[in-house]
């Protein structure tokens, strides 16, 4: 075939007809392509932005590796010594080498408890209200409200618990505990069994701390429910009401099963929190080394006040208890804010479904 | 040699068939239109439902609390009221619709109700603050002096918290500045590289996002102060509030960096933008309030930490400016010190103490407002004559440009346009 030579090729498939243009073009003018390679060269500000962003994450995750780490070494003296006792042992005295985290592990427990116990309803409603009830601007003013809120440091809160709700609360605390004294929890009694009634019985109790470290998580627990309350797909919203179902039939059919994921991870980074929280603990509480069952009673205690008290006097061994007991706490929140994001990631697939 | 391919437009009937029917706006005028029914309102016999019920929960908790039954308190007689308020309201509605209609007022009002006890709270412990705080906050010398000279006994016009406005500026500066870059670029690095490693990363930093801040306190009094043996200071102190600061920054920033479109992202690869391109020119700018918000979120909880300062930096009543010499106090750890003591005069200072700390985010949370309130492509007046001026510039340069090639053509005629 000549050089440059246009073909012309009439085929017919079916009914239609195909024209065929075979070309043929000179060598020299354009040579023979071979596939060009798809994966892209990298220009030499991307291999700085790579690399750097790279090294960014690295050093951010070995940040957070070497907390672990660092709490780990120095807590190994006092671990080796305590051993297994060391989860069980109520005293804390390590210059007499009889110390351990049972007493102050239930307290901060116990507060996070009552916390969440005080936080879990009141944000539910308050996230539900603004993200189905409200609209408007009035949506808006409560949405930032509540963000500002989750701003508030936690020593405000402190303030509160110590200089007006360490009084106001007594005859709530009192009443409850005249009325329900019958459940273990409520009981206030002294150690012969007999109820007290004094006002100074309720003060500095695990209740008070467990109030206030409830006020303080509800704000970061409404933005995250609601949140995943306002990702409930409209379709189905819109479905409910069609079939003719009220508001709160709808928000039990379509936006708590959608925000499930919400709740629930919004209820344990508030928990994670709880547990974590100190000064506003350390404010409070009257501290004391024994496991105190009733709730309303005073005394209390919670690992992290227990590092904020003691660590200014410690000696390097006590140091390094107290060092072992911030592992524990360490340990216990991060598996309850892994558990929690697992299930807020799951959950977040599931709800964008439909806008 | 190179095969090229034909077809005979088959569709050439039908296309012109279907010119023939295009889509059109259909007419609107005659069609009358009347007012928008507004679709959430309270009918009249709700709010007299409302009323009645306010009415009769009062009534039977006076009733009860004064004449009845030996009760008292103020908690109590709210409960009875809003408890009766809550039954006396069911019932009503009960006259007039079904059961789950009634359910459905009763839980609005429960909702309704939770809200306002979250809100009243809420709002309480701040104003309480801010009341109680007052005094203090009234002597201008509260902002303008340390406490060095302020004896225990002095009045609050003597001493203030300059030291620990200064301390909590300089140690939240220190923080910002390492936790900053460092947390956007690893939201970057999760969200435009990816892999394994990112995934990794994403898990270790979500776990994080709730570390407890006396462990953080306690990592950095282990890791520097007793490891590489510097003594407690406010950049000690900084450290521990990056540590905190910076999952939380990352994850947030993560977030919204997920948000930006991916079609954005693929228009500027398409132009032929580099990935650093992109990210500089269209990811960043378009997740920018988001990502101030995020810093703020970060920011603020990490300026209210009082555990970590008490553990790496320690108080001093002395204004120090040099983060790495000697104990530098910052505003929460000055309230936490100031409340311990029993005189009055300190303890109104702690809650003025707070309340400039609280004033403090609150600006924090206006300047992000005004930085980063716009979403991205919305520009403030002056951007928008900026862009303007600009886009005039740009017509302007085209015409010179077409009037020049105009000119070149009548001068060169022979010359071929391309």
């Amino acid at each position: 075939m000549p050089i440059g030579a246009v073909v012309t090729d009439d085929r017919t498939l079916g009914d239609t007809t195909t024209t065929v243009i075979l070309a043929d073009e000179a060598p020299e003018s354009r040579p023979p392509q071979e596939p060009r390679s798809l994966v892209p060269r990298p220009s030499r500000s991307d291999v700085v932005f790579r690399s750097v962003a790279f090294s960014a994450g690295g050093v951010t995750v070995a940040i957070m590796l070497a907390v672990g780490l660092f709490l780990s070494i120095r807590a190994g003296s006092a671990i080796q010594v305590a051993g297994l006792d060391f989860l069980f042992e109520q005293k804390w005295s390590p210059e007499t080498g009889e110390f351990g985290i049972a007493a102050v592990l239930f307290g901060t427990i116990m507060i996070a408890v009552i916390a969440i116990c005080i936080s879990v309803p009141l944000a539910l409603g308050t996230s539900l209200l603004i993200s189905e009830v409200m609209s408007g601007r009035l949506k808006q003013w409560s949405i930032t409200l509540v963000d500002l809120m989750a701003a508030v440091p936690s020593v405000v809160f402190g303030l509160w618990g110590v200089f007006f709700l360490q009084e106001g609360i007594i005859p709530v605390s009192r009443w409850i505990s005249t009325y329900f004294g019958w459940i273990p929890f409520f009981a206030v009694t002294d150690q012969e069994g007999t109820a007290l009634t004094d006002a100074s019985a309720f003060t500095s109790s695990a209740f008070i701390a467990g109030i206030v470290v409830g006020l303080m998580v509800v704000p970061t627990q409404t933005s995250i429910m609601r949140e995943a309350f306002m990702q409930a797909p409209a379709g189905e919203r819109e479905a409910a009401y069609a079939l003719g179902s009220t508001r709160w039939g709808m928000i039990g059919a379509v936006v708590l099963p959608f925000g499930r994921g919400g709740i629930i991870g919004g209820t344990m980074l508030g928990l994670g929190r709880a547990l974590g929280e100190t000064i506003a603990v350390y404010m409070i509480i009257s501290p004391i080394f024994a496991i105190n069952w009733q709730v309303l009673k005073t005394g209390g205690n919670s690992v992290s006040a227990l590092i904020a008290l003691r660590y200014g006097e410690a000696s390097e061994f006590a140091l390094s208890a107290l060092m072992a007991a911030g592992l524990v706490l360490f340990l216990i929140t991060l598996v309850i804010n892994f558990a929690a994001s697992s299930i807020v990631a799951r959950s977040r697939s599931g709800a964008e479904s439909e806008a | 040699m190179s095969l090229t391919t034909y077809e005979p437009d088959l569709a050439d009937e039908e296309l012109e068939a279907a010119t023939e029917i295009r889509t059109s706006i259909p007419v609107r005028e005659g069609i009358e239109i009347g007012p928008r029914r507004r679709i959430r309102s309270a009918r009249l016999d709700d709010r007299f439902a409302l009323l009645g019920a306010a009415a009769g929960a009062m009534a039977i908790a006076i009733l009860l609390f004064g004449w009845i039954a030996p009760l008292s308190g103020v908690v109590g007689f709210v409960v009875v009221a809003f408890l009766a308020f809550v039954a006396i309201y069911a019932l009503l509605v009960n006259t007039t619709s079904d059961g789950r209609e009634m359910v459905d007022r009763v839980m609005t009002l429960v909702l309704a109700s939770a809200g306002v006890v979250l809100f009243s709270a809420l709002l309480f412990v701040v104003t309480f603050t801010l009341l109680r705080g007052l005094p203090a906050l009234m002597n201008l010398n509260f902002f303008f002096q340390d406490m060095e000279f302020a004896g225990p006994l002095d009045g609050l016009d003597v001493g203030g918290v300059a030291h620990a406005i200064v301390g909590t500026l300089i140690q939240i500066g220190i923080a910002l500045a390492i936790s900053i870059p460092l947390g956007i670029v690893t939201a970057l690095f999760l969200n435009e590289i990816g892999g394994r490693f990112a995934r990794f990363v994403r898990t270790i930093v979500d776990a994080m996002t709730a570390l407890p801040s006396i462990v953080a306190g306690l990592f950095v009094y282990s890791a520097v102060i007793l490891g590489i043996g510097a003594e407690r200071s406010g950049f000690a102190a900084a450290l521990a509030i990056t540590v905190m600061m910076l999952p939380i920054i990352v994850r947030a920033s993560d977030v919204v960096l997920r948000l930006v479109a991916g079609n954005l992202r693929e228009a500027s690869y398409a132009l032929g933008a580099s990935r650093w391109r992109t990210v500089w020119h269209v990811v960043l700018p378009t997740a920018r309030s988001g990502l101030v918000t995020a810093i703020i979120l970060g920011t603020a909880r990490g300026i209210g930490e009082t555990s970590p300062v008490l553990l790496t930096s320690g108080i001093t009543s002395v204004m120090n400016t040099n983060p790495f010499h000697g104990p530098m106090t910052s505003l929460p750890l000055q309230v936490f010190d100031f409340v311990r003591s029993p005189e009055p005069n300190f303890i109104a200072r702690g809650f003025g103490t707070a309340a400039v700390l609280m004033l403090l985010v609150l600006a924090l949370f206006a300047v992000a407002r005004v930085i980063g309130g716009r979403g991205p492509g919305d520009l403030s007046p002056r951007q928008r004559r900026a862009a303007q001026a600009r886009s005039k510039g740009d017509l302007e340069r085209y015409e010179e440009r077409a009037a020049v090639r105009r000119l070149e053509a009548t001068v060169e005629p022979q010359e071929e346009p391309k």
